[in-house]
């Protein structure tokens, strides 16, 4: 099995060394992406299948190969465990998608587009199975590359600024992390690895591995920082709207189904772990921006004339939402996450697959330029619906499932305190169903207006068949999501439990006289002697 | 140890003092030019060949402590050929191409290479002062190979008078050092326990006269004008193997005969580290010469590699030692490619504009000129960011953590720069009409054979780490 995982993370690549040998034949160049897609595909399906659910909290499929460089702990570790396994199945799943989406819009420099989706397939992969904290590292930025190039070449008029932008927001932020990354290294050979630097995740956030409060609270910012860049959470989202405008539509797809969640993912698989009294203290701030992020992501998405970037605005929303219940800091919250790192990744991929189709046809994304789309094309405008509503959070579909733990959960939140969080975070809810029914509403009602949308074709078979799957995930995990939640649910509960204990031990330990006054007060450590 | 032995041991010096030589004979009796190239890319072929069996042997010291073998100072050997080597690969047909295809300057490379074999070798400040000037006076004349235009004149001159006063610095700093410890063998200066204030004289004009050579900050002013000026693949030969030689040089003299006061240098070392990548980063952003602004961005490097330094731990000296491999692989690398491009019709002074579409026209170079600008912006997989992580992991291992956050930020701009060159090939429509020819097979060769190193060593850095 553990073969099966690497070989699905690597496939891709043999199918860019195919792609580059078949350069010259635009056709077959799609062929061969889309067979290596399926095929990687079809490679991760046994590793779900195969997946013991009750023992989702520890690292399953493991490979533990050799050392990078001696000396130094840093080895080529992967695994799946219940956090990463969904994400992982996502990224596989939507790669074919991806490929069939772009199979009549690219027609420029069509072997590198293909490389470049591919190897995005491969850094994408290798970040969720990962187990080495250095390993994880080397995938999260190998993934830039690709991306950069994507946007560049592909994208739309501003496409430069917005992937300049892209790139070295994220690098600065990773930057900070990698730091971050190796003082943890160093901190953890010394603690429980006989002062051998190590990078085994594993080690990192299991138990015995105790950072000192004051340490815990800058490697958390750097953390934290570098993750919430990549969510993207207010205020650092401003390189996603021109990212996602400008992307060419698989670009969209990817940035938003796959590569936001390395952030989201990042966030629950390093911070809350590894410092979970940090986590705590810091958990109001962070949901105080989560919040921010929802309604003012969704009323600058309110405002925009440009259908794609509604949804990229909708985005920094939703992903409010799920940094909000990643910092309530309980099973339900968390859990509800990680179900709406996928919804999210559903739902706004196929709204973006949807926006891509509409805009091969008419060139134009404003959503002036529309109007009575759902006389012209039926099939679309049901499959727009679909997505519309998942998006919104319907009973039903997938995206409600997500936001009621999430709003739940925080509300509940003993480390928020607080029902207001929740509260206002509802109001996002509300929010979204306006600025995307409007929306909808423009584009898809009334009369046709504009002569030209009066002959537009509707879906063909090509373009029905990718939504298709989509589609019925999206209502599956609506009307069943126990299904999918019950992958990491073992994880997350073990994993917060974990992290309490190890807290306490740590706020136990921690004497207010030998730490500066800041860090006494924000972890709530008190003098003892004074007591005395 | 016998002289045989002793010779046998320092072979790949000897090797390319013969080439060298040779090289000259040939040209004084008007050999084919072809022959003259065969012969010296031979000679450090082979030189390079027996360096790497020499690493894998014991280390020791040669001709009464002079110099040294094995360990360090077999890796910079090792490094400094392999420079060496791609360049005469590369220089064949750019040297054709801008009509100075000459005999004169394989002898001059190989006799170079000699000194930087020399200066990366030697265990005693004597040794190191001849193979520094060796390899100095030969890097003084290539510069100034074109001898037609200015600006080539210009960067013989700066180098020339530049360089000799920085040598005017090292000897004195010899000297002190010689009247505070009555010797120059640098393991007799590591003994030393008298620490006046002409020992930390002689140590402060010596450290000087180092950073003059590897261009630090503030000693760096000569470097751009340089590397612009000189021909690109000579460029590219003085910004790695030179740098290298002057490196490792560097790190025999600090962790042999400074050691013990790491404490006190360690110090003057982070603030130049400092200074050096920040200036050399900021002032590489706003260049517009892609040539000068890899002038920079070397500068830049040297502030990298001076982290590494400052941690004063093997671990560091090491992380250094990889940071060079990498760099010469990478860096020699871009300038090649650069040099391609600069004899095309149409865009012989290389602004970034002139690059503009250059993506498409030319996939296979392009890619490879994209794989060593990620590898120098220190992206992994590539052996840049090894490099990388190793020095700032050996930073922050010795509690460098502010260095190396500032580091790490000012790569991040550096970043801009290597990607604005990319900006221009992929995403811009081309501005000229320039069509630039294909490569030479052995051309694009070894430009191929260089970025799969490049990535080679990225993914599995083990190999050569386990060699120091």
């Amino acid at each position: 099995m553990e073969t099966l995982l690497n070989l699905t993370i690597y496939l891709p690549l043999l199918g860019l060394l195919g792609v580059l040998l078949v350069r010259n034949n635009d056709n077959l160049i799609r062929w061969v992406s889309l067979f290596t897609t399926l095929a990687t595909f079809a490679l991760s399906v046994p590793l779900l299948l195969n997946f013991d659910v009750a023992g989702s909290a520890s690292v399953q499929f493991l490979t533990e190969g050799r050392h990078f460089v001696p000396g130094l702990d840093i080895q080529y570790i992967t695994g799946l465990d219940g956090l990463s396994l969904l994400l992982f199945m996502l990224t596989t799943f939507f790669a074919p998608i991806v490929i069939l989406s772009a199979w009549n819009s690219v027609h420029k420099h069509t072997a590198g587009f293909y490389a470049m989706l591919l190897l995005l397939q491969t850094g994408s992969l290798g970040v969720f199975a990962a187990m080495d904290a250095v390993l994880f590292y080397v995938f999260f930025e190998l993934s830039l590359i690709p991306m950069y190039f994507l946007i560049g070449i592909w994208g739309g008029e501003g496409r430069i600024p917005a992937t300049v932008k892209f790139f070295l927001y994220t690098l600065v932020g990773s930057l900070i992390m990698l730091v971050a990354l190796i003082y943890v290294g160093y901190d953890a050979g010394m603690k429980v690895n006989e002062g051998v630097f190590i990078s085994d995740l594993r080690v990192w956030t299991g138990p015995e591995y105790l950072i000192g409060l004051e340490q815990q609270t800058y490697l958390f910012l750097a953390f934290a920082l570098s993750f919430c860049i990549k969510v993207p959470l207010f205020p650092f989202h401003t390189w996603l709207p021109f990212a996602h405008t400008e992307a060419p539509t698989a670009g969209s797809v990817v940035l938003a189904a796959i590569m936001l969640k390395m952030g989201t993912y990042g966030l629950i698989r390093f911070c809350l772990p590894m410092f979970p009294n940090a986590s705590e203290a810091f958990a109001p701030m962070m949901a105080v921006l989560a919040v921010i992020g929802i309604i003012y992501g969704a009323l600058v998405a309110m405002v925009q004339k440009d259908v794609k970037k509604l949804v990229a605005y909708s985005s920094v929303s939703h992903l409010g939402f799920v940094v909000l219940g990643i910092f309530a800091l309980n099973t339900t919250a968390v859990q509800g996450a990680v179900i709406q790192n996928i919804n999210h990744g559903l739902s706004t991929g196929a709204l973006f697959l949807l926006v891509g189709m509409i805009y091969d046809r008419r060139h134009t994304r404003l959503i002036s330029d529309f109007g009575g789309l759902s006389s012209v094309m039926p099939k679309f405008a049901v499959m727009f619906m679909l997505a519309t509503f998942a998006s919104i959070g319907l009973p039903g579909l997938n995206g409600f499932v997500g936001e009621f733990l999430i709003l739940m959960g925080s509300y509940n939140s003993v480390a928020l305190n607080s029902g207001w969080y929740a509260i206002l975070a509802t109001s996002g809810v509300i929010l979204a169903a306006v600025y995307m029914l409007w929306m909808f509403q423009r584009v898809m009602f009334g009369q046709v207006t504009n002569d030209e949308n009066k002959d537009l074709e509707d879906l063909n078979p090509r373009e029905f068949g990718l939504l298709v799957p989509v589609m019925i995930f999206i209502i599956w995990i609506g009307v069943y999501p126990k299904l999918f939640t019950g992958y990491s649910e073992r994880h997350v509960h073990t994993m917060l439990e974990q992290s309490k204990i190890k807290g306490d031990v740590i706020a136990k330990s921690a004497d207010a006289s030998d730490m500066p006054k800041w860090a006494a007060s924000l972890y709530d450590i008190t003098d003892d002697l004074a007591l005395k | 140890m016998d002289l045989t032995t002793e010779m046998s041991l320092f072979l790949p010096a000897i090797l390319t003092t013969i080439g060298g030589l040779a090289a000259m004979m040939m040209a004084a009796y008007k050999t084919d030019i072809r022959h003259v190239w065969t012969v010296s890319t031979g000679t450090v072929l082979l030189a390079l060949v027996i360096s790497i069996r020499d690493l894998l042997g014991a280390e020791g010291l040669l001709f009464s402590g002079m110099v040294g073998y094995g360990g360090t100072a077999a890796f910079g050997t090792m490094v400094v050929l392999l420079g060496t080597f791609f360049t005469l690969l590369l220089s064949k047909s750019y040297l054709e191409k801008i009509h100075h295809h000459v005999a004169e300057v394989y002898s001059l490379i190989l006799l170079g290479t000699t000194g930087m074999i020399v200066l990366a070798s030697s265990m005693d400040l004597v040794a190191t002062f001849v193979g520094l000037e060796t390899m100095s006076v030969c890097l003084y004349v290539l510069a100034g190979l074109v001898k037609e235009e200015k600006r080539s004149i210009e960067a013989a001159l700066k180098y020339f008078l530049l360089g000799a006063f920085s040598t005017g610095f090292f000897l004195y700093g010899i000297a002190l050092l010689y009247g505070a410890t009555q010797s120059t063998s640098l393991d007799v200066i590591g003994a030393a326990t008298d620490k006046g204030l002409i020992y930390w004289g002689g140590v402060a004009f010596l450290l000087i006269g180092f950073f003059f050579k590897i261009s630090a900050v503030p000693f760096h002013m000569w470097t751009p004008d340089v590397y612009q000026g000189s021909p690109t693949t000579i460029t590219g030969y003085m910004a790695t193997a030179a740098k290298t030689s002057a490196f490792v040089s560097l790190i025999l003299i600090l962790s042999r005969a400074l050691q013990s006061s790491v404490g006190e240098w360690s110090t003057v070392f982070e603030i130049v580290a400092i200074l050096t990548m920040v200036f050399g980063n900021l002032i590489a952003l706003v260049q517009h010469n892609v040539k000068r602004m890899l002038a920079y961005s070397s500068i830049a490097h040297a502030g990298y590699a001076l982290v590494g330094l400052t941690a004063g731990t093997v671990a560091g000296y090491d992380g250094v030692l990889f940071y060079l491999f990498a760099y010469t692989l990478m860096n020699i690398g871009a300038f090649a490619v650069i040099a391609h491009y600069e004899t095309t019709k149409g865009s012989e002074v290389s602004n970034l504009e002139h690059f503009a579409g250059l993506g498409f026209k030319k996939p296979a170079l392009a890619v490879m000129l994209t794989i060593f600008l990620f590898s120098l912006a220190g992206i992994p997989p590539f052996a840049g960011f090894a490099g990388k992580y190793q020095v700032f992991a050996a930073a922050i291992e010795q509690g460098y953590v502010m260095l190396a956050l500032i580091g790490v930020l000012t790569s991040a701009a550096a970043a801009f720069y290597y990607l604005r060159v990319m900006v221009y090939m992929y995403f811009r429509q081309p501005e000229f009409d320039i069509e630039p020819e294909t490569p030479t097979n052995l051309y694009l060769g070894s430009i191929v054979v260089l970025a799969l190193l490049t990535l080679y060593f990225g993914v599995n850095p083990g190999l050569i780490v386990n060699l120091f």
